[in-house]
């Protein structure tokens, strides 16, 4: 089964970290990275950028709204996401539990959806409609 | 996971071995690997490590001799390996150096009469008293019998997350408790063995009858119980080990003639007994011999004694039903349980008339202890109608009706009113 663990931390925090304070942190990213990386969980890995930089879209009656930053006022944001293979969920939650941010921010860790062919030959007709 | 190029026959084969190994023996290198590194999830971890490379290094090396051993010897190196990287973030617990010291790197000083007492050490230490019964059998099927967290939440109809959690917490209570890694002493056995049989007849009995909801068996369930149980009397053959698998065989022996095609309930003297196997009815007959034979038995080799009777009767009018009540009286003289006495006193129906049986359930029934129990007013319901007492009978349906919670039941017992009425 493959999980996604979205990583949830306020991003003032590690603004405001020192650079000694932050080359540890990366250092440690790094270590977990590898580490998993080498277990043979690893599918996929994506750091982002801060919310500052993002854009939310809505269409409504045909009209396309976009507008600046996520949807809603929150203490953590999304900071980014590692992409795992796991047995079961509990395999995944203790590996999300390695990661540096859960302890200081939050993991949150999502089964992916897993299409059957038949669903996903189904969605690929409606969408090429 | 995606491969690159084609495998050739021979990689393909290692990787079959590779899949069969984990099938069979993963749990065993898994509990001799807690025992190495004192700690559940390191141990899980060094599990798929020692996997992951038996995959990349067998299709090319060839696969050991003693495969198992390779394997315990793999992960706790691996173990150390990632220990050696966290001291560089982290500190590590004092412990684990003097554990991963003693570095005798042969391999087959990982087998033998060891690897046994292990998965035992698993046992005993998923069924631990101080955890919640809930989370007993859950960590005992993920750890012990290797279902995944998402089979299991569907097995019990709980939430993957709840589960998860549920599984989560009982490994920080076995570390922060100090649960210890160990089979119990002499002294302590017979307690610790009845809640490591408690969790493993739990674990059959949702597999047979489902406690609520429209299943009537949900056999994944029932068959993990049995191997569970297998696996306990070749580990530690006491009588009521012996007894609990032989019960659990001849409740499964009837399990094809126990409802019909579309789900309905069908009562023991209405089965079809051509239907029943014979194969684990024999097994678990000589079972519940061999347990009755020694020394220490009790509730649940009686219950499979009794079980027995019936299932050694090729017609139900050829019950002993004599030997039934008998059983039962033994079970009564170890512990009164006003649940035995309402069996007790259906076979005292069965043997000496319905009117002898109605005098005892009567007799239950007033000290109101059974109350809420549906299948008192259901029997107490059956040997009225048996007698002819039509108003009580249906009275008593009724009343078993309001309390029955599982819908092929709740049928059965519309059903019968309906032929009630009839008559």
């Amino acid at each position: 089964m493959q999980y996604l663990c979205l990583i949830y931390q306020d991003e003032s925090i590690v603004q405001n970290r020192s650079k000694a304070e932050l080359d540890a942190l990366y250092a440690e990213y790094r270590d977990f990275t590898e580490r998993i990386k080498k277990s043979g969980r690893l599918v996929g890995l994506n750091r982002l950028q801060p919310i500052r930089t993002a854009a939310t879209v809505r269409v409504r009656d045909g009209n396309v709204v976009a507008t600046d930053g996520p949807f809603a006022e929150t203490k953590e944001q999304l900071g980014g996401y590692y992409l795992i293979e796991a047995r079961d969920l509990n395999e995944a939650i203790q590996t999300a539990a390695g990661c540096p941010s859960a302890r200081f921010g939050s993991v949150e860790v999502r089964p992916i959806w897993e299409m059957q062919p038949a669903v996903d030959s189904a969605l690929h007709q409606t969408t090429t409609r | 996971m995606e491969r690159e190029r084609q495998d050739t026959p021979a990689e393909a084969a290692v990787r079959d071995t590779i899949d069969a190994l984990y099938r069979d023996e993963s749990r065993r290198v898994l509990a001799t690997l807690i025992r190495l590194l004192g700690d559940f999830d390191r141990a899980e971890e060094a599990l798929a490590d020692a996997f992951r490379a038996a995959l990349e290094q067998w299709p090319r090396d060839g696969v050991p001799g003693n495969p198992r051993a390779w394997l315990v010897s793999t992960g706790r190196f691996k173990a150390l390996d990632a220990l050696r990287r966290q001291k560089r973030v982290q500190p590590l617990p004092d412990d684990i150096h003097e554990r991963l010291a003693s570095d005798d790197g042969d391999p087959a000083s990982f087998d033998g009469e060891a690897f046994g007492d292990d998965r035992l050490r698993l046992i005993f230490t998923c069924c631990h008293p101080a955890l919640a019964p809930e989370a007993q059998v859950a960590l005992t099927l993920r750890e012990v019998c290797g279902l995944t967290t998402e089979e299991i939440a569907r097995a019990f109809l709980v939430p993957a997350p709840t589960l998860a959690q549920r599984i989560v917490r009982a490994k920080a209570k076995i570390k922060s408790a100090g649960i210890p890694y160990e089979v119990p002493g002499r002294a302590d056995l017979p307690e610790r063995l009845e809640a490591v049989l408690r969790v493993v007849y739990l674990v059959f009995n949702e597999g047979y009858s489902a406690s609520s909801g429209a299943a009537v068996t949900r056999h994944d369930l029932s068959g993990e119980a049995i191997r569970l149980g297998r696996l306990l009397i070749e580990l530690l053959p006491e009588a009521e080990a012996i007894g609990l698998l032989a019960l659990m065989l001849l409740h499964e022996s009837r399990r094809a003639a126990r409802s019909t095609a579309d789900g309905e309930l069908i009562l023991l003297d209405e089965q079809d007994r051509s239907m029943w196997s014979r194969e684990q009815i024999a097994e678990g007959s000589a079972l519940a011999q061999r347990a009755l034979a020694s020394s220490g038995f009790g509730p649940y080799t009686v219950q499979a004694a009794i079980a027995a009777v019936h299932a050694n009767a090729a017609v139900p009018a050829a019950t002993d039903w004599a030997r039934i009540v008998a059983l039962y009286d033994i079970l009564l003289s170890a512990e009164r349980s006003p649940v035995v006495e309402l069996n007790r006193a259906v076979a005292v129906a069965m043997c000496d008339g319905p009117a002898a049986g109605l005098a005892l359930i009567d007799a239950i029934i007033s000290t109101g202890e059974l109350d809420h129990y549906h299948l008192a007013h259901a029997a107490h319901a059956d040997l009225c109608r048996r007698l002819g007492r039509k108003a009580e009978a249906k009275a008593s349906y009724e009343r078993a009706l309001a309390l029955a919670q599982q819908e092929p039941e709740r049928r059965f017992l519309k059903r019968r009113l309906a032929e009630l009425k009839k008559i």
